[in-house]
């Protein structure tokens, strides 16, 4: 017994002290107890990662019967195997940075408490998700990390934009969160259970239709809440919460929960060739989708998000073509970067008092040196800059492409090129040239500064953590060559996209708008994200609200609803009107009645007995 | 002996629990309820209950009937007002109360076609004694609850009768 | 000498019950309808005595005891509430009081 549970278990004790006594609490007692439920649930885990040792068989702890039907039961278990270790090292490092780095971004926004107590809430879903032993209880930290995304991107309620991102993500996640019910319900149909450790074993002698399309639904779900095509929509719309919590839900652990989930079901997926073409695929035109429209961005944040959804799907192409453990180790190393480039946005957005557009920033090299230098750490890792962290993941991934298609390998290196290009775009915007706005820049305080450092020194240097090899147990990979060629195109890729970069808009900065007007339609097509949503808006969003409004409302509800509802009115009223006229209200009458009741219980009492004597008297 | 004296009571009780009903004052009917309550105590007595029939004459004719007059007496009530009797009343009430008892007395008579005879002084132990032993031991509880019962009733009596007090 | 059977004991409670209940319909004078009722209430008194006889035991008694107390628990309050009808109303008449059916 390692208590497993008190590792999620603690900043559920934070979110329920800040969020009941928060109000009333100095914001530097808050801050302690949310940093350090988070720090303590780290320590905890670090202490029982170290006791459990090698981790060679999942350690599984069951706590109670969550319920029971039957021969069914779903327990309250937690386990931990080498998969989990990886991610909770990432949920509760990351998480703990984060949580750092928000005491100084928040500092002085409203809400502080109650933005602390959502965070904490959100490290506790989270951290169910990933220890969960069944399908069930990983559900219940995917929805509640959904229902936590949700509140922290209304963080800022009293904006309208918010409020609706919010909402969006929520809903777009419902219609994920739909498939992945579904896909619990056929396994549960076919399994007769949700433990990993019964599920996963069994499915050899499952037929493949039936595990195609658990895989598939499965999938469903992945797509909403890790922001794939066609359920991305909601994910550049979310930064519309707090910094932080882009870096922390949407940039390095919610949003990897679908990949997670992918690889903890690999077993279920290596059985079903169909789905994980299917996910391979989806992946890849996520990957390239998101790069281009990212090209074109003026909005760090959205630059980044859209950078998000490409890496995203660059692991769903790991999963697809069998690389679980390349997926696995590219959340890993994207949770730095990523969480990195998100984390100095926000010290970029702190020192700019709220200005996210790169077109009004520019030459803030000199003035915020340790978020340029930060960052630029960052935007090598993401770019594949060789020996950087996302150097050795990517390679993973592409090798493990080429070996599955030739042409995903390909499609990946231009995505990759892409990738390099947009985000030094963005930062050679953001950091060269000449200053742009009216602002006047400040360096963040340490608080912000030291998360950044951390995390720069990871993006740099966490590749080195071979969590491929680590994973070999859990989720096996096949040898793929190491070809160097292709090693060197790839890497090659993104430096091309740097110095292309670099070209355009540090060197020739007025080229970029020349090309704009060369290439308009192209250009307007792109930068309006290829009209997605307004083409989901036309299609569904549309039609929904209409027919509800005609159909639903003015036909259903009035005349079904509201007809049932006032017809059990009027027959009560009539029934009411005809029997009020016993209730005379007179005294004597009611006596009357009451006499009336007694003797005809008295003389069917009597008949009773009289017949019963002559009964017994036969 | 114990025939003539149930006969006197039991004529003497008819006739004032008539007189009750057909006095049209208030207080001519409480003065015949008193009578009731008087021939009862006495039949009480010949079916062997002395405590119930000391209680009867005490607690009912004595406090409850002086309790009735004194409101009479408070209220001023005076004669009925006449007012016309409603149709059922007038012509299902006499032949009513005639089936009512019909029936009544069908069922008894029916259902104890041997009824004991009663004699005085063959029941003798529903004494003081003996029911203060079965009060205080098999009823205590129901003694208890209404002792509460009755407490409660005075405090809601006084909390009803008392003038409205601002 | 011969006594008379219990079951005239229970008749005579049968005549006092009904006069009780005519008077209970009949009367217009609330006090009158409340002494009705106590007039039922020993009706039913003299059958559990009756009872009582016939069994040997002295339960009926004790039932009668409690019924007593019930009685005058009831008298206290009927007559508070008469009181205070007849200090809102002005009258004793229960057809005049007839509000209650809203």
């Amino acid at each position: 017994m390692q208590h497993l549970w008190l590792i999620p278990t603690l900043p559920l004790i934070g979110f329920a002290v800040n969020g009941i006594f928060g109000k009333r609490f100095p914001k530097s007692t808050v801050s302690a107890v949310a940093v350090g439920s988070v720090v303590l649930s780290l320590l905890w885990a670090v202490k029982v990662l170290a006791a459990l040792g090698s981790l060679d068989t999942p350690h599984v702890e069951q706590y109670f019967t969550w319920f029971q039907s039957g021969d069914l039961r779903f327990g309250f278990d937690l386990q931990v195997d080498r998969l989990t270790a990886v991610m909770l090292m990432v949920v509760t490092g990351i998480g703990t940075l984060i949580h750092i780095y928000a005491v100084g971004y928040m500092a002085h926004e409203g809400g502080y408490a109650r933005f602390f107590a959502y965070m904490n809430l959100f490290m506790f879903f989270m951290l169910i998700l990933v220890m969960a032993a069944n399908y069930l209880l990983m559900f219940v930290g995917w929805e509640g990390v959904g229902l936590c995304s949700y509140l922290l991107i209304g963080f800022y309620f009293l904006k309208q934009s918010a409020t609706n991102a919010g909402n969006k993500a929520f809903i777009v996640n419902r219609i994920g969160d739909f498939g992945f019910m579904l896909a619990l319900f056929l396994i549960v149909i076919h399994f007769r259970s949700l433990e990993f450790s019964v599920v996963l074993p069994a499915v050899s002698g499952k037929p493949e239709e039936t595990l195609n399309l658990i895989a598939l639904l499965l999938l469903v779900g992945a797509t909403g809440k890790s922001a794939q095509i066609p359920l991305f929509v909601w994910l550049p719309d979310a930064m519309e919460g707090p910094t932080p919590v882009s870096a922390l839900i949407h940039a390095a652990t919610m949003v990897t929960a679908g990949v997670y989930m992918v690889a903890r079901s690999a077993p279920l997926y290596q059985a079903a060739p169909l789905a994980m073409e299917v996910v391979a695929l989806v992946g890849l035109a996520t990957a390239v989708f998101a790069a281009t429209i990212g090209l074109l961005q003026n909005d760090i944040k959205r630059v980044f998000a859209y950078s998000t959804v490409s890496q995203l799907g660059y692991m769903f192409l790991a999963a697809g073509v069998g690389a679980f453990s390349a997926g696995i180790y590219h959340v890993m190393t994207h949770a730095f970067f990523k969480a990195l480039l998100f984390l100095g946005a926000g010290s970029v957005i702190h020192a700019l008092e709220g200005e996210q557009d790169i077109r009004h920033m520019g030459g803030l090299r000199k003035k915020i040196p340790v978020t340029y230098a930060t960052l630029m750490c960052a935007g090598f890792a993401i770019a594949g800059f060789p020996f950087t962290s996302g150097y050795f993941s990517k390679d993973e991934i592409l090798l493990a492409a080429h070996h599955h298609h030739p042409w995903m390998y390909w499609v990946g290196v231009v995505t990759a090129g892409m990738t390099a290009f947009y985000v030094f775009r963005c930062l050679f915007l953001t950091f060269f040239g000449d200053y742009r706005g009216h602002h006047h820049p400040h360096e963040s305080p340490w608080v912000m500064t030291g998360p950044l450092a951390v995390l720069a020194l990871l993006s740099l240097g966490g590749g080195f953590i071979k969590i491929p090899q680590y994973l070999q147990p859990v989720l096996p990979r096949e040898e793929t060559a190491h070809d160097l060629s292709l090693v060197v195109i790839a890497s090659s890729a993104g430096l091309i996209g740097i110095a292309l970069a670099y070209y355009l808009y540090v060197l020739k900065p007025a080229l970029p708008d020349q090309l704009a007007q060369s290439f308009r339609g192209l250009y307007r097509l792109v930068y309006n994200k290829y009209f997605v949503d307004e083409l989901y808006d036309a299609v569904f969003v549309r039609p929904t609200v209409t027919g509800s409004r005609t159909v639903l409302w003015r036909q259903v509800d009035v005349g079904v609803i509201d007809g049932i509802v006032n017809g059990v009115g009027a027959v009560a009223r009539i029934a009411g009107g005809v029997l009020k006229l016993i209730q005379s209200g007179n005294i004597r009458s009611y006596a009357t009645w009451v006499v009336f009741g007694s003797l005809f219980l008295i003389v069917a009492m009597g008949l009773l007995v009289v017949n019963t004597a002559a009964g017994g008297a036969r | 002996m114990d025939v003539f004296l149930f006969f006197l009571f039991a004529a003497i009780a008819v006739i004032c629990a008539v007189n009750v009903v057909v006095q049209t004052h208030p207080i001519s009917s409480a003065l015949s309820l008193v009578g009731v309550m008087g021939a009862l105590a006495v039949l009480y007595l010949l079916l062997g209950g002395e405590f119930i029939a000391m209680a009867q004459v005490i607690v009912y004719a004595g406090a409850i009937m002086v309790l009735f007059i004194f409101v009479i007496m408070l209220l001023n009530a005076g004669e009925e007002s006449k007012q016309s009797k409603s149709l059922v009343a007038q012509f299902l009430g006499i032949p009513g109360f005639f089936a009512l008892l019909v029936v009544l007395a069908f069922g008894i008579l029916r259902l104890f076609p041997n009824a004991p005879r009663v004699r005085f002084g063959e029941f003798t132990s529903a004494g003081a004694e003996e029911l203060g032993r079965s009060l205080f031991t098999q009823y205590l509880l129901p003694f208890e609850v209404v002792t509460v019962l009755i407490l409660i009733a005075i405090v809601g009596a006084i909390v009803l009768a008392r003038k409205e007090m601002d | 000498m011969q006594g008379v059977p219990l079951s005239w004991y229970l008749i005579l409670s049968a005549i006092l019950f009904a006069l009780g209940v005519a008077g209970f319909l009949f009367r217009r004078s609330i006090i009158t309808v409340f002494m009705s009722i106590e007039l039922m209430l020993n009706a039913v008194n003299l059958s559990f005595v009756a009872f009582s006889y016939q069994f040997k035991q002295v339960d009926g008694h004790l039932f009668t005891f409690f019924v007593m107390v019930v009685a005058a628990a009831e008298a206290a309050v009927g007559l508070a509430i008469i009181l205070t009808v007849f200090r809102n109303r002005a009258t004793l008449n229960i057809d005049e009081i007839n509000s209650l059916k809203y």
